[in-house]
């Protein structure tokens, strides 16, 4: 993947959190830990929408929260402009994050209750320097917040003051005061009422169409990462299960989990919503702690054969730029013979 | 991007919640400005910071009314002892007076000075020594967490009036030595209130956005930290002025305090017990002051701390 176009490239991502605390427990041979990312590997080109879906617990947070080194990955490489920001000193590290800023989930716990709203947006660019001039920040922060749909005579409210969806407003506001390459939005739209999500995702779309940055789209609503993102990936238990363009992966999903999520996204029609085969797993995500041998699905997959329990399929390129793990990775794995009603 | 914007959600640009959402006549309000709304609702609060700005008031300018009107509050005019020793309630001595023939209510006022300055200055000395240690066990985490809140621990293990007499023993009594005894003894308790709140409030999101912005750690912990965990710090300064002026008298009571003839509230007590069967204002006077002054810091504590609690905003 020698694309001069990437803007970021994450390679064999992993993050463990140990269980036991204390001195002795983890300092012991048999200590336990959380297997959150469990090496996941892909690449984000400039100015494209890189959505990373999953169910809840599956390590898509800790991924987007390791890349920005919010926190520390146990090992892999994360490549940004060229650069591993894994291995980045305190000053390289500050210089980076010119570049690459992150929109939280809870517009409610990400903006500080004692800054204004004008303090809140202008201090990315007091703290890297960009705008020394006071005058000059204020008229930029008034700027951004006509940008992304806000009053600016508002600059001197305070957070509370406001709905959750001009809150998340202010966080992507505050995310574009740099005019970064990569913003990674961790799930920016799940803590919104749908009619204000749709106004949000609208806007980060308009705001990449004027700005060209590239984002890491983190949501666990496939119809949501459906509408914003270029290419889609699909995590489990922290493993990269499949990634690929959206179309693709829509019409012709290729591992049975991506299949099985697919078929559980509500379709806006009773009818078609009634008479569809919906794929109905068994059970519930193994426990990272203690993951399964093997393809960690084996254990809900519906075409499981001995074999998944064994070997653990890597990431192939099963058809031109679509990527799957899965031994029987073809278009549509699970036959309606195999689904059990 | 994908294709254009075709494929926006066909949604009516309702973007009126974003622009009209509140209007924009209401003056903007600060947090502490809520807090001083809320708190103006709270009578007993109120009334408590009244009392206590009187007492203030009253303590700072006694030099200027209550020694022509009432006399000395230390001296003793051997002329007039006898006759005036120990005189109930009336409209010239309206405390009474003591033994030694000293106006009650002008002790009780210079004894203010002692006991408010004690409880301000010690509350002082301890919030400052309690903050740095909060802040550096609950940021760093780790081996500084663990001995600082350690020792705090071993601190709070000793009752605490003990320690302080034990300490003053060690630096012998008088005024200062009250401060600097009550100030260096209380600092445990307020670093572990601090500690708390800091652990609460570094979990928070915005934390992470002022790291991820790439701010550093001393403006993430002034701009970002502080602040929000400076309400919890002034809730229990305020309530712990309280306690201090209850151990000030205390000690002096014990006769560790302050040095006679300067006036306290715990010395007169002290004075007046022998005489609680016979002539009683002479330990009642000083108790009620004692139980106004302690009784109003705690209320308006109290009152603080839901005026500051940002839950309770709507209330």
């Amino acid at each position: 993947m020698a694309d001069s176009n990437v803007l970021l490239r994450v390679e064999n991502l992993c993050k463990e959190f140990p269980v036991d605390s204390g001195f002795i427990a983890k300092h012991s041979k048999n200590a336990r830990s959380v297997h959150a990312v469990n090496n996941v590997s892909f690449d984000i080109k400039a100015g494209e929408t890189f959505g990373l879906v999953g169910e809840s617990g599956c390590g898509k947070s800790t991924t987007g929260r390791c890349i920005m080194r919010l926190i520390e990955p146990t090992s892999g490489k994360v490549i940004f402009e060229g650069n591993d920001v894994a291995s980045m000193n305190a000053k390289e590290l500050k210089a980076m994050r010119r570049d690459m800023q992150f929109v939280f989930q809870d517009p409610y716990a990400s903006l500080n209750p004692r800054m204004t709203i004008g303090e809140i947006v202008s201090e990315p660019m007091v703290i890297h320097n960009t705008v020394p001039d006071k005058d000059e920040r204020i008229e930029i922060v008034r700027t951004l917040l006509d940008t992304v749909g806000l009053n600016p005579e508002h600059i001197n409210r305070y957070p509370h003051e406001f709905s959750g969806g001009q809150r998340q407003r202010i966080g992507i506001a505050r995310a574009f005061a740099l005019r970064p390459k990569l913003i990674i939005c961790d799930e920016p739209v799940s803590a919104l009422d749908v009619s204000i999500q749709a106004q949000v995702l609208n806007l980060l779309s308009d705001l990449q169409k004027e700005f060209g940055t590239a984002y890491l789209f983190i949501a666990h609503d496939l119809s949501v990462v459906q509408h914003i993102s270029d290419r889609v990936a699909v995590m489990y238990l922290g493993n990269m299960m499949e990634y690929s363009d959206w179309k693709t992966l829509y019409a012709e999903p290729c591992h049975p989990y991506t299949q099985s999520l697919l078929s559980a996204v509500p379709i806006p029609d009773p009818d078609i919503q009634a008479s569809r085969n919906r794929i109905i797993l068994r059970g519930d995500p193994p426990s990272p702690i203690d993951p399964p041998s093997g393809c960690p699905f084996h254990t809900r997959c519906p075409i499981a054969q001995a074999k998944c329990s064994q070997d653990k399929p890597e990431l192939r390129e099963v058809l031109p730029g679509h990527f799957c793990a899965c031994h029987f990775a073809e278009p549509n794995p699970i036959k309606e013979s195999s689904i059990e009603l | 991007m994908k294709e254009a914007s075709g494929n926006n959600f066909e949604v009516a640009e309702a973007t009126e919640e974003a622009r009209t959402g509140s209007s924009s006549t209401r003056p903007s309000r600060t947090l502490w400005g809520d807090a001083w709304q809320r708190l103006k609702r709270n009578k007993l609060a109120i009334i408590s910071a009244v009392w206590i700005i009187l007492m203030i008031i009253v303590a700072l300018t006694a030099d200027l009314w209550a020694k022509p009107l009432l006399g000395s509050p230390t001296e003793i005019d051997s002329a007039t002892m006898a006759q005036n020793s120990r005189l109930p309630p009336s409209p010239e001595h309206p405390f009474g007076t003591d033994t030694l023939g000293r106006d009650v209510l002008c002790r009780v006022i210079y004894g203010a000075r002692i006991s408010l300055s004690v409880g301000v200055l010690a509350t002082a000395i301890s919030t400052v020594l309690g903050l740095i240690a909060g802040a550096l066990a609950a940021y760093n985490g780790g081996w500084w967490d663990t001995i600082i809140m350690r020792t705090a621990d071993v601190f709070l293990a000793f009752p605490y009036t003990l320690f302080v007499i034990a300490m003053l023993a060690v630096i012998g009594p008088g005024i200062q030595n009250v401060f600097i005894a009550i100030g260096i003894l209380g600092w445990p308790s307020i670093a572990r209130v601090f500690r708390s709140a800091i652990l609460s409030v570094k979990e928070n999101d915005y934390v992470d956005a002022a790291r991820a912005m790439g701010a550093s750690n001393f403006r993430i912990i002034t701009r970002h930290i502080f602040p929000n965990s400076v309400a919890s710090i002034v809730v229990y300064a305020t309530m712990n002025i309280g306690g201090a002026i209850l151990t000030e008298s205390a000690l002096s009571f014990l006769g560790m305090g302050v040095v006679p003839p300067d006036p306290s509230w715990g010395i007169m007590i002290q004075d007046g017990q022998t005489y609680l069967a016979t002539e009683p204002w002479l330990m009642i006077m000083p108790g009620i002051a004692i139980l106004t002054t302690v009784l109003a810091f705690t209320l308006l504590g109290d009152g603080l701390r839901d005026a500051l609690d940002v839950k309770m905003k709507d209330a």
